[in-house]
């Protein structure tokens, strides 16, 4: 096996990689602060991809897509948090979870009543097409530019957590929920916007994939499993955890498609099943939490 | 969903009042939901919906047994389903076993299993008990799809049609429909009736201790690991029992038995009838598979309805169908 | 009727009248009084789930099939009625609706199926029961002798007729072959249904990659398909698979290096995915409606079910609809009504063509012996038509030829 075929193998590894960090940041974010599972993940990751599409085909413009969708269906996600999952935090930590699993049917059905069960193309942006010469290889210069996105996402996020109030109050909260309360912050809005935000993130990696392959109703139910490996692996509510097992996983995959490629999926479970029994909490998770 | 149904403070309260209406309804339990399986066929619209209803509905009281009673969210419950399922296909196809021993055979494999998988998810807790759970059914579901030798991986096992039975000198044509619903009945009948004893049982009252609270019931000395897994065993048995059924009755197994949807669709009908009720698991399976096949009759978009019910029931009436009925009754 | 159903050219009156004259023998008193009960046909078939769109015309199709006998009188004066049912791909909800078909609906016949796990649970539980089964999806396992049922018939094409159909007209000696398989049963299949034509054409295999079942994601693949320098990359898989696949081998520029060919071109993944990905995709189908240029009784099909449906046309897997019915309709006017016996032994002598070309049943596994179209997917500027998406390289005649022989799926000769 050359070297260069394992350069260009861990490279794709990182571009698939890089979607699956937005879905599990989302899904981090939400369960560090909310304490919510959210097993809606998967299909919010799906609506993203419908909305990128539906408002592209509006505007004739992908790049309308890619800055709107999140917005939209980030804003959706408020909506669900106030009206769904809001009743529900006096309760069980199960009950969320059994509300979003429901919320996922019903998405998915909605979706389908909406745009058809067939799936839908989403054809790569005319300036993003073709493939681009790495001296290693070739590579297609969306999956560049995706992972590009990606890393712009990640320095404003980190940005906006270290530098602004409302990161303050987000690591705060991540920390001990209960001091918030005491200090006068008004919780329920943070959580209300941490939903928005972790919903978004999630939508904006269904608009980033869906040039990658066509878009489908059923195309979160492997994203959400995915994303719940990468975050159980990377610690539930580990900001960091998310990306760096996020791109662990993308470069696992990658790298049993290489050696033994009908085993990639069965990798990525036998690994989370292993970091769950030897160190519950995930490689940058807090014992305790849960 | 660990709000109680009725609690051991509750069950010890004895026979006065309403609460003597209650007690009755416990010792009375078993013949009465042996009376309701006997009607099944006869109220259902089809006999295919009654014997779905019998290996759901029981498939739902093995998991209640470990949702409803001990408090833990298993995500993989379809792993142990269908390993009795497969068990029970491959003990007949492949060892000829008859009928009879591939009842026995399943529960032991799906137990083992069980037995395992509540060993090594049991040292995590909340939503990593949920996810560990998961993540194990995912891999069994794998290892199913790739040793196709055995299981006939995606095309699903086959070739172990059961067509005729001997009972007691009798010939029974088990592809009668009826027929095939009583036998199969007689076995969920004594599943139920030994749920029953061990839910009367002291082992009954701990696991619901644990519900409760988990750090008392350490306290007050019991061995709150060793309780979880037996309970976790025992209802990988049921749940085991409920797949051997299930092969038995469609003479296939398909990879999907093994799948997360399965695993979700037995929370959904536990949680729909009344989790930690000895009812609500088979009000639950009936209420969905009703449903199911009522909405698909003007919509093949019955998935809609479906997540919405579920949906409304988490939010509003989070002690499902039974649960609900009986807290109304009580109280009066 | 029997023998003489002509084969070309036919019109779709002659095929009516087919019907009719299957009517007429059978318009005797006696036989009339005894059977004036309706033909029921159960019909499970995916209607919710990914190939809804699929399952929604072959229901379409198996529905005229049923108006066109019941415009003639129906089947010996007695009417026909398909009762649709949604299996949800699911092979213990076929199973189970399948059961309650012929126990509740007490059905005469099963049609129906779209995946080979659906088809092999539907055939288990009708072969314990004796019910006829036309079998509509794609599976070799289903012709080997182990799963093997006197009342089944296959009217779905194979993956050993596709390959060997597709092959003959792509694969050239010397060429190097790369093969990327979806890991089960269909895919595994496919593999080997090319990989004995390649060995019989003289090309080269540079490799096999096999990929799990349902990847969204082709990405770590493709470079060391690339790296293989193939002539030809064959993806070895069905539906979104394909069409995922598909689109990331185009997006790593491999259609650049190699032709893409795939064992079955759906008219519906083309048209959900866009012309722009499929362009030069060669693979096989079992019906296009172009043939309507060269075939009769494909324009007949087309022309009743475009007065039927607003002008649509058929589609591929809308066509098993359409043949699986009709040609169980046929043999039961043949045999003189619903006796399962009879009807098995009709369908063993059918000799039909309804749209696509003359069909029979072979008698050792019951496989339909008929033509295998090889379809080129056109460039988006020759697509002024939406409706015509493929050029149809070839067609491949009825022939026991390219089936396995029945000696190897084990029958006894």
């Amino acid at each position: 096996m050359d070297t260069e075929l394992i350069a260009m193998q861990l490279f794709s590894g990182v571009a698939l990689g890089a979607i699956l960090v937005m879905v599990a940041l989302g899904l981090s974010i939400i369960f560090g602060m909310l304490g919510v599972v959210n097993f809606a993940h998967g299909a919010l990751f799906m609506v993203g991809a419908y909305a990128g599409l539906w408002i592209a085909s509006l505007t004739g413009s992908f790049w309308w897509g890619l800055l709107l969708a999140p917005l939209l269906v980030g804003a959706f996600g408020m909506l669900i948090e106030r009206v769904l999952i809001r009743p529900l935090y006096k309760r069980s930590i199960d009950d969320p979870l059994l509300l979003t699993f429901g919320l996922a049917y019903v998405l998915v059905e909605a979706v389908r009543i909406l745009f058809g069960n067939e799936g839908m193309p989403f054809p790569t942006p005319p300036e993003l097409s073709g493939v681009a010469d790495l001296g290693i290889g070739y590579f297609p210069i969306y999956r560049l530019f995706v992972v590009g996105v990606v890393a712009v996402v990640l320095v404003l996020l980190w940005l906006g957590l270290e530098k602004t109030r409302f990161g303050l109050i987000v690591r705060a909260g991540a920390r001990d929920p209960q001091i918030m309360r005491v200090l006068g912050v008004d919780v329920a809005k943070v959580w209300l916007l941490v939903f928005g935000l972790g919903v978004g993130l999630t939508a904006l990696g269904g608009v980033l994939a869906a040039p990658m392959r066509s878009v489908d109703p059923e195309m979160g139910a492997l994203v959400l499993a995915e994303a719940f490996v990468v975050t159980v692996i990377g610690g539930m509510g580990s900001l960091v955890g998310a990306v760096v097992a996020g791109l662990l996983i993308g470069i696992a995959i990658s790298m049993t498609a290489l050696f033994a490629p009908e085993m990639a999926t069965i990798v990525m479970f036998a690994l989370m099943a292993l970091v769950l029994l030897v160190r519950p909490q995930g490689l940058f998770g807090k014992p305790g939490r849960a | 969903m660990t709000a109680s149904v009725h609690s051991v403070a509750q069950v010890m309260a004895g026979p006065t009042g309403h609460r003597g209406w209650r007690a009755r309804l416990t010792a009375w339990r078993v013949p009465l939901s042996i009376l309701v399986l006997c009607l099944l066929p006869w109220v259902l619209p089809s006999q295919a919906l009654a014997v779905n209803v019998l290996i759901y509905g029981l498939l739902a009281v093995g998991y209640n047994l470990l949702f409803g009673y001990t408090g833990l969210l298993s995500f993989g419950h379809a792993a142990f389903f269908g390993a009795g399922a497969y068990a029970a296909g491959i003990g007949i196809s492949r060892f000829g076993l008859p009928w009879f021993a591939a009842i026995p055979f399943g529960m032991l494999v799906g137990g083992a299993l069980a037995f395992a998988v509540g060993l090594l998810s049991i040292r995590t807790r909340g939503i990593y008990f949920s996810m560990v759970t998961l993540a194990l059914a995912q891999l069994v579901y794998y290892a199913a799809l790739q040793s196709s030798s055995i299981t006939g991986g995606e095309n699903g096992l086959r070739g172990f049609t059961v067509s005729r039975i001997e009972l007691f000198g009798w010939s029974v044509d088990f592809l009668d429909p009826i027929k095939k619903y009583y036998v199969l009945m007689v076995f969920a009948a004594a599943a139920l009736w030994l749920v029953s004893r061990v839910l009367a049982s002291p082992f009954g009252a701990v696991i619901e201790a644990i519900r409760e609270n988990e750090t008392r019931a350490r306290a007050c000395g019991y061995d709150v690991e060793r309780t979880k897994v037996m309970a976790f065993t025992l209802s990988g048995l049921v749940c085991a029992l409920a797949g051997t059924l299930f092969a038995l009755h469609l003479a296939i197994v398909p990879l999907d038995t093994l799948g997360i949807q399965t695993s979700g669709m037995i929370v959904m009908m536990t949680l729909l009838g009344g989790a930690g009720s000895f009812f609500g698991p088979f009000v639950g399976a009936l209420a969905f598979l009703l449903m199911e096949d009522v909405v698909a009759l003007w919509t093949p978009h019955w998935q809609i309805v479906v997540g919405t019910v579920f949906i409304l029931f988490v939010l509003f009436l989070p002690k499902g169908i039974w649960g609900t009925l009986l807290a109304w009754r009580v109280g009066r | 009727m029997t023998k003489g159903l002509p084969t070309l050219p036919i019109t779709r009156r002659h095929a009516l009248a087919g019907f009719a004259a299957g009517t007429a023998t059978l318009a005797m008193p006696g036989l009339l009084r005894a059977q004036s009960e309706t033909i029921r046909i159960g019909f499970p078939t995916p209607l919710t789930g990914p190939y809804a769109a699929e399952a929604k015309d072959q229901v379409r199709s198996a529905e005229l099939a049923v108006k066109l006998a019941n415009d003639k009188g129906g089947i010996g004066g007695r009417k026909v009625e398909l009762l649709v049912r949604d299996d949800k791909m699911n092979a213990g909800e076929a199973a189970t609706r399948t059961l309650e078909l012929i126990e509740k609906e007490k059905v005469h016949a099963v049609v129906g199926s779209l995946s080979s796990a659906v088809q092999l649970a539907i055939n288990e539980v009708t072969r314990a029961r004796g019910v006829i089964f036309v079998s509509i999806s794609q599976s070799d396992t289903i012709n080997e002798v182990k799963d093997f049922s006197r009342f089944t018939f296959h009217e779905a094409l194979n993956p050993h007729m596709t390959t060997a159909a597709v092959a003959k007209h792509t694969f050239k000696p010397g060429m190097k072959i790369a093969y990327l398989v979806a890991d089960y049963a269909f895919g595994h299949e496919i593999l080997r249904g090319f990989k004995r034509a390649q060995a019989a054409i003289g090309a080269t295999s540079v490799g096999e990659i096999l990929h799990p079942i349902g990847a969204p994601d082709y990405s770590t693949f493709m470079p060391r398909l690339r790296a293989m320098k193939p002539d030809i990359l064959c993806i070895c898989n069905f539906g979104r698979d394909q069409a995922n696949s598909i689109k990331q081998a185009v997006d790593f520029g491999l259609n650049k290096q190699a032709r893409i060919v795939v064992p079955v071109l759906l008219y519906t993944q083309r048209l959900g995915i866009g012309a722009e990905a499929f362009e030069g995709v060669i693979g096989g189908a079992n019906y296009y409606w172009r043939l309507q240029d060269t075939l009769p009784s494909a324009k007949a099909f087309n022309d009743a079910y475009r007065a039927a449906y607003n002008g649509a046309y058929p589609t591929d897997y809308g066509a098993y609809g359409y043949t699986g019915v009709s040609s169980l309709l046929l043999a039961m006017a043949k045999a003189g009504g619903t006796d399962t016996d009879k009807v098995v032994a009709a369908l063993e002598e059918l000799k039909y063509d309804v749209a696509k070309g003359p069909q029979h049943y072979r008698k050792c596994d019951h496989q339909s012996v008929q033509s295998v179209l090889v379809l080129e997917a056109k460039a988006k500027a020759d697509t002024p038509e939406e409706a015509d998406p493929f050029r149809i390289l070839a067609v491949e005649p009825a022939s026991e030829d390219i089936l396995r022989s029945c000696a190897e799926l084990g029958f006894p000769s």
